[in-house]
């Protein structure tokens, strides 16, 4: 584990809705110092780019939780799985970023929400979509272009949204989700709403010079945010070591006092721990917190990469020994006592739930050509 | 010969402001760096500091005087050596010249000051504007336009205020009727606004809703963005639009694209606004006109007002739109007086141009800044016997093509005045719609008055040339209409 900041350097600074305005200023406050929330302990080992430790040892799964953990992360794999398989067949077009292998991510930091928290991410966001609840038909006949999908086929596989499960996109530009998901936790500020906003982005992302504004506001003014930095090693083809000067990514925050830890992202406990910390820890008013979650992309950077610059074993390495849906599948056959077969029964569920979406988004018409024309202006 | 202590200007574009007080009198002897009086413009209150050493000889203006002219000679000082021998010369030598301008030899060792002379002597000889404000002049003619309101209901009371209080009434308005306005930006709360727009607003409406960003275009546009998709309703104060390039990635990508990307689900209700163009004399970086840059792209409204009642009106529509608008103001306008309808809630509707003035022989078609030239072109082309119809489109998008095509079908002849370059601009965009579609009403090739195709300089005299003027206006429609 690692953890960003120590609690002797930081100085703590608190605001809310309520005190910043009868302080009647957003200007430099003068709270007086108070001990730093009580973080997790650190490990004596420091970080490292393995995904072995984990800032939150993993909490005990219940049965229930890890069926739904199971279920829900295969849907992910098995969606993506055919999602590739359709642009092979050339019935999705442009850019597809598979979320294979980062399952754990966005199902364990799921759990740990509640209604009315935002949901914001890049391109690679059919995982999180899913995991927010909406639903594989509509996403993926957006892959396909079709006018059942989520954007009525104007947005393609970077760009979809949900008001109804307070998903906020689906961003196609590096970086550029960050100051968004900011705005969504100024929003919950604003109005008091208790809501808090969990904004993803990749180890490429971090080096965003938008990224930092967003810390430097959302620390200003102890906005609830959860930035979960997606770390699963590469930005397209540039490993995190050949493109950050410093390679701990939880620790980005410190020059701004937000605390960061660093977490295994490939089990699935240890994801929902973490989660459940941060966002109690932006709910509560403490501010912006970061989750590097060390985890790792099976497929290519999009469905056209080459994958020259890492071997077949790295990846092989990864899928063998530390496949997050796998470790869930191990703990249901055997502490839960499953049965083979009440697992493949959840695999089959799962995969009629995917081939309905594909069959959907084959045979769902396009747009309608006057499409063209819709949804640039709200009437006003 | 006593050195003459002249009106200071506090920023580059103030043109007169009241000496408020002396705080020397007569016979004082003064260091570089005394306070010896405070002036006062609507912005703000500055002290102004001696830069020689030397006995106050003669105080000019008196204290409490209005409207006294930068560059206005207003105390005279007497250095080491100098006596009131001194003293009776020089007030000989003003009396008998009549302009106030330094002694030749601080001139030559001052050049902000030869420049000063430059200004006065020009301003004098009725030319335009002085040296380092090519407009300031027609601001006097603005105040004579009548209003020609037709969104107004007949009988109503007009008010006399700045485009600048003008601004500030339509965010207030606002924010008292819809808590979910608020206001962010680089200095609009304690400070009150770098350009003063944001005067008082922080004192009404608190912290909560008046916020203080840091330096930071790209990062607080992407939250205003952010906090809009969630139903807030940001107006996002660029301190000038040349910053707002940084955050361009968040205007276009996120803002502008959203609605379209989300299948018409995700509303991003936020007003950008800020001064845009040339202020004077802060050269290439500081000074470009954005118009056309952002006209072009859709999903995105764009406002560019002259007129203060314009200004308060689309901002207030801009506010309650439910999309994203980019609102173009002007440094240079800010401090110009224009009548405003005094009415509970004077909205007027975004994409509607404005007949300016009526004419039948030639149609100028301008927005912001640039009406001052169309409208001052106009007069002085109507004494020669042309008569102009003057169209301020005030939203650049969408584009009132409408009234403009109207006008051209009416008076055969186009001229297009805008402050931004030449290529692919506000102008060239509607040429072409006029060639496609008033073709076989064009007596003339339309043609546009614009900036010069060169970044912004600095020298007085360059920038000069670099920006459109009425008379380059009063060229181009003698062109179109084949007179000499
Ligand atoms: C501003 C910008 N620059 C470049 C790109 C092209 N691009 C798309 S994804 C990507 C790599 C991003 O890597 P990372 O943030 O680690 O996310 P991951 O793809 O690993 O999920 C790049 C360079 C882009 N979309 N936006
Ligand atoms: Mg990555």
């Amino acid at each position: 584990m690692a953890e960003a900041n120590t609690s002797s350097r930081t100085r703590s600074r608190r605001s809310n809705a309520q005190n910043r305005g009868k302080s009647g200023s957003r200007g430099p406050r003068k709270t007086p110092e108070k001990p730093r929330q009580a973080a997790p302990k650190a490990a004596d080992k420091p970080a490292t780019e393995t995904a072995e430790k984990s800032a939150f040892d993993p909490i005990v799964f219940s049965r229930d939780e890890d069926l739904k953990a199971y279920r829900e992360m295969l849907l992910i794999r098995r969606f993506e799985e055919k999602a590739g398989q359709l642009y092979g067949m050339g019935l999705i077009g442009g850019f597809c970023h598979l979320y294979i292998g980062q399952e754990a991510v966005v199902v364990g930091v799921q759990f740990a929400l509640k209604q009315g928290d935002q949901v914001t991410t890049t391109y690679r966001d059919h995982g999180h979509m899913l995991a927010t609840g909406m639903e594989p038909r509509g996403v993926m006949a957006e892959l396909t272009g079709r006018r059942g999908g989520y954007s009525k086929g104007k947005g393609g596989s970077m760009h979809m949204f949900s008001r109804e499960k307070n998903f906020y996109g689906g961003h196609g530009i590096v970086g550029a989700s960050v100051p968004l998901g900011t705005g969504l936790a100024f929003a919950n500020q604003y109005r008091d709403n208790g809501a808090i906003s969990v904004t993803y982005f990749g180890d490429g992302a971090a080096n965003q010079g938008q990224v930092y504004e967003s810390f430097n506001m959302a620390k200003l003014w102890d906005l609830p945010v959860v930035y979960v930095i997606e770390n699963n090693q590469y930005g397209m083809g540039t490993s995190v070591a050949r493109a950050s000067a410093t390679t701990e990514l939880c620790k980005r925050g410190q020059s701004f006092d937000i605390p960061g830890h660093q977490v295994d992202g490939m089990d699935v406990r240890a994801v929902k721990a973490a989660a459940d910390f941060a966002a109690e820890h932006a709910r509560s008013g403490k501010g912006p917190i970061i989750l590097e979650m060390l985890t790792y992309r099976y497929r290519g950077h999009s469905m056209s990469d080459p994958a020259k610059y890492r071997s077949k074993e790295e990846v092989q390495k990864m899928r063998t020994e530390h496949d997050a849906i796998e470790q869930v599948k191990q703990r249901l056959l055997g502490e839960h006592k499953l049965s083979e077969d009440e697992v493949k029964e959840i695999d089959k569920e799962v995969r009629a739930i995917v081939n309905d979406a594909a069959e959907f988004a084959q045979n769902d018409p396009e747009p309608d050509p006057s499409e063209l024309w819709t949804d640039i202006y709200v009437e006003a | 010969m006593p050195t003459e202590i002249l009106m200071p200007a506090l920023s580059p574009t103030m043109e007169e402001g009241k000496l408020a007080k002396w705080t020397v009198k007569e016979g004082d002897e003064v260091a570089a760096g005394d306070v010896i009086a405070e002036i006062e413009t609507d912005k703000a209150t500055m002290e102004v500091e001696a830069v020689d050493e030397g006995t106050i000889a003669k105080i000019l203006i008196g204290e409490g005087t209005d409207a006294v002219k930068v560059n206005t000679p207003i105390a005279l000082l007497l250095m080491e050596g100098e006596d009131e021998a001194d003293l009776r010369e020089a007030g000989g030598a003003r009396k008998s010249n009549g302009a106030a301008h330094p002694n030749g030899d601080a001139a030559e060792a001052a050049p902000a000051q030869g420049e000063a002379k430059a200004a006065s002597e020009e301003s004098e000889s009725g030319k335009l504007g002085r040296a380092d404000g090519p407009v300031s002049v027609l601001v006097a003619m603005d105040k004579a336009e009548p209003p020609e309101e037709p969104e107004v209901p007949e009988g109503t009371e007009f008010v006399e205020q700045t485009v600048r209080e003008a601004l500030r009434d339509a965010m207030a308005e606002e924010m008292r009727r819809d808590g979910e306005v608020f206001v962010m930006g680089e200095e609009v709360a304690e400070y009150q606004g770098a350009y003063k727009v944001t005067q008082g607003l922080l004192a009404e409406f608190g912290a909560r809703r008046v916020i203080d960003t840091p330096i930071t275009e790209h990062g607080f546009a992407g939250l205003g963005v952010g906090a809009a998709f969630a139903g807030l309703r940001p107006v996002v104060e660029f301190m000038t639009w040349n910053f707002g390039m940084q955050a361009m990635d968040q205007i276009i990508n996120s803002a502008a694209k959203t609605l379209y990307m989300a299948g018409g689900q995700m509303g991003c209700p936020i007003v950008f606004r800020g001064p845009n163009g040339a202020a004077a004399r802060v050269a290439a970086q500081h000074s470009q006109d954005f118009a056309a840059w952002y006209s072009h792209v859709p999903g995105l409204k764009v406002i560019q007002p002259h007129t203060a009642a314009d200004a308060k009106g689309l901002l207030k529509a801009a506010i309650r739109d439910p999309n994203p608008v980019i609102f173009l103001e002007n440094e240079i306008l800010y401090g110009q007086t224009f009548p405003v309808p005094e009415l509970d809630d004077f909205v007027l509707p975004i994409g509607k141009a404005k007949i300016a003035r009526k004419g039948g022989d030639a149609t100028i078609v301008s927005f912001g800044i640039g009406m001052t030239h169309a409208l001052q072109a106009a007069e002085a082309l109507a004494e020669e016997g042309i008569d102009c119809e003057v169209i301020d489109l005030r939203t650049l998008r969408p584009m009132d093509m409408d009234t403009v095509i109207a006008s051209v079908k009416k008076t055969n002849r186009c001229v297009t005045v805008e402050e931004g370059w030449p290529q692919s601009s506000v102008g060239s965009f509607i040429a072409a719609e006029l060639m496609a579609k008033a073709f076989d009403w064009l007596d003339a090739p339309v043609l546009s008055v614009t900036g010069k195709d060169v970044p912004m300089p600095y020298a007085a005299n360059l920038e000069k040339l670099a920006l459109p003027s009425a008379k380059d206006v009063v060229a181009a429609v003698k062109a179109v209409s084949y007179a000499d």
